[in-house]
């Protein structure tokens, strides 16, 4: 494309060589120019994005900067760079509230997000495969009702299940959150899922049932070791999904000692004055640092998750 | 591997062991078998975790069931009341604001900044990321704390908008800016449309553009008549899924008005009033009636995307 140029210099008539040697002069000016040009552009582009990254990002180093500020300099303090730093408000955030410490809640997060990354795989991964690969009645209308639950509302279910797990006392416990992710009820994943299989070569399994083997052996042995990527992004999502979920623990425990890391933070917001703006920032801070870390070693899974799939954040 | 030998250990024990193409039909019943095996978590779920709630949600709506009160069979009452009710009408209007007003402002963010970084240049994966993360935050609680003490009387926001002439006071207890303070919590989690949007813009062949610039035209031209029909799919799926998003949101409006919805109802989203109700109050009956009133909404706008779209989007090989 770019030689287009030379090829029409070269069909006008032949010029005179002093002339030549001008166009060449002119075209590698022009050339400069452009580069200077496509350079300035850079340079804009880079710097368009910077500007407003650190926009974005703002809020986030703000929380981890006041984080180790005196509480009384958190409020009306726009600047970044703090004046005086402590660790005071970390000590305070481990304290925990009500007589609960930061360590349990924090493992409670823990026990409810690796809970659901296990029951994610595990079931829609199975259920992935009965709609990705074996042939029976009802199939499409079962992918039809589960494609429809992907954009159910979740409150019009929320009110009998509550209802339901009320009558068999399990309120209070984890089962209610967890009972879905072990049922693939998170039709995300499952659809995630079947779209990773139909890339999976049918000649693979196909083989395998020549050889005899069932759907349980061709599940196990070839699909699932080869679905390691789409699982890798499905525990991320369940991970972090998880790990911030606010509704369900709140409906479902009572006990404080049970409450996950958002139930802590909400506490923190409504029990402490105003004044403590500091434990509330380290608290933050703290419940949100395994989803960044977390994003920061899989950014790669996580964005190309979401640009294949339409994932949520 | 160890696979095939057990396979033809297992093929010994069992008859159908090499069965020939046309021997399909007696093994249907197997394959029937095997697919309700693989399914049955997923149908389990499906009937008790969201088919069966939804029909004993429908009945719900129709009684003033409450956990511990007498209770029964009300007809249509709910939803009658529902429409003398101010507080639900403040949750409507909150509701259908952000919504409205928000979804587009987050698209077109979105799509700005996604034809923003579609190019060559170094960095664009960073970049990618880094405008991605708050959607993976954006909905937490410690993102909701933050929010509120930026926007709370004398937090930057409030020290920055004095600085540009504003009120002092900050946002938050002001029932006029907690809209505009949801709406920028949501637009800052631009992320995720943004990368749906790169990913469509990707799939734009190159060609388009190189003819439009040979027939001279500029680059808004190129937008509304390349850019914008190629991507209508893509824009046609975030529309959907963000106004679907928008109508749920909870943790943040909770948090930041402390599960009260003010000031002045200020925030009091749909589903924040709905949880009030709900599990608050212990009007579960009327809470369902909300929620399946939601439902028929979200169907409602869900329906008229979708009958609309063959007027604006453009699937593959039509844009000729």
């Amino acid at each position: 494309m770019s030689n287009t140029t030379p090829t029409l210099t070269g069909e006008t008539p032949p010029p005179a060589p002093p002339a030549a040697e001008d166009r060449s002069v002119q075209a590698r000016a022009a050339r400069r120019k452009a580069k200077v040009r496509g350079g300035t552009r850079t340079v804009l582009f880079h710097g368009v994005t910077w500007a407003l990254g650190i926009v974005m990002l703002y809020p986030g180093v703000w929380m981890l900067l006041s984080s180790f500020r005196p509480t009384n300099q958190i409020i009306g303090e726009v600047g970044l760079i703090p004046r005086e730093t402590t660790l005071d408000n970390f000590t305070r955030a481990f304290e925990g509230i009500g007589g609960v410490s930061f360590w349990t809640f924090f493992s409670n997060s823990m026990i409810l997000a690796v809970g659901s990354v296990v029951g994610v795989c595990l079931s829609c991964s199975v259920a992935a495969y009965a709609f990705a690969r074996i042939e029976f009645p009802g199939r499409k209308l079962y992918f039809g009702l589960m494609i429809g639950t992907l954009l159910l509302p979740f409150h019009v279910v929320i009110i009998p299940q509550f209802i339901m797990f009320n009558e068999l006392g399990w309120t209070d416990s984890y089962i209610p959150l967890l009972i879905g992710k072990f049922l693939a009820a998170e039709a995300f994943f499952v659809f995630l899922m079947v779209q990773f299989m139909r890339g999976v070569p049918r000649e693979l399994d196909e083989s395998a049932r020549i050889d005899g083997a069932g759907h349980g052996r061709i599940y196990w042995f070839i699909m699932l070791p080869l679905m390691r990527p789409v699982l890798a992004t499905a525990s991320i999502f369940a991970f972090i999904w998880s790990w911030n979920d606010f509704l369900a623990p709140l409906i479902y425990l009572r006990s404080p000692d049970k409450y996950p890391l958002p139930l802590m933070l909400r506490q923190f917001s409504d029990q402490t004055s105003i004044s403590d703006y500091g434990a509330q920032m380290a608290a933050a801070v703290l419940a949100l640092a395994p989803v960044i870390i977390f994003f920061m070693l899989f950014q790669r899974y996580i964005v190309d998750g979401v640009a294949t799939s339409g994932l949520k954040g | 591997m160890s696979l095939t030998h057990e396979a033809s250990r297992e093929s010994a024990n069992s008859t159908p062991a090499r069965r020939p193409r046309n021997g399909r039909p007696p093994r249907r019943g197997a394959e029937t078998r095997a697919g309700y095996a693989f399914l049955a978590p997923w149908l389990l779920g499906f009937i008790t975790l969201t088919a069966g709630p939804m029909i004993a949600s429908l009945y719900l709506s129709f009684t003033n069931f409450h956990p511990i009160r007498d209770w029964g069979w009300i007809g249509f009452d709910n939803f009658t009341r529902l429409f003398d009710d101010p507080r639900f009408m403040d949750s409507v209007q909150v509701t259908s604001l952000y919504a409205v007003v928000g979804t587009p402002i987050k698209l077109a963010a979105a799509l700005a900044v996604a034809m923003l970084l579609n190019n060559r240049r170094r960095g664009q994966g960073t970049y990618r990321s880094l405008f991605y993360a708050p959607s993976l935050i954006g909905a937490s609680v410690s993102i909701a704390i933050i929010w509120k003490a930026m926007f709370n009387d004398q937090g930057i926001v409030d020290e920055i908008g004095q600085f540009f002439g504003m009120k002092p006071g900050g946002w938050v207890g002001n029932p006029d800016m907690t809209l505009p303070m949801m709406i920028l919590l949501a637009v800052w989690q631009f992320g995720a449309p943004m990368v749906i949007f790169l990913a469509g813009l990707k799939q734009i062949p190159n060609e388009l553009y190189e003819a439009a610039d040979v027939d001279g035209a500029g680059p808004l031209r190129k937008f509304f008549r390349i850019t914008l029909p190629m991507l209508s799919p893509v824009l046609f799926f975030n529309l959907v899924l963000e106004t679907i998003n928008s109508f749920q949101v909870f943790a943040s409006a909770f948090i930041i008005s402390g599960g009260k919805g003010g000031p002045a109802n200020s925030t009091l989203f749909y589903t924040l009033y709905l949880y009030q109700r709900g599990f608050g109050q212990g009007q579960l009956g009327y809470a369902a009636a909300m929620a399946w009133l939601l439902v028929i909404v979200v169907g409602i706008i869900t329906l008229i995307f979708f009958k609309t779209s063959k007027y604006w989007v453009h699937y593959g090989g039509e844009t000729r």
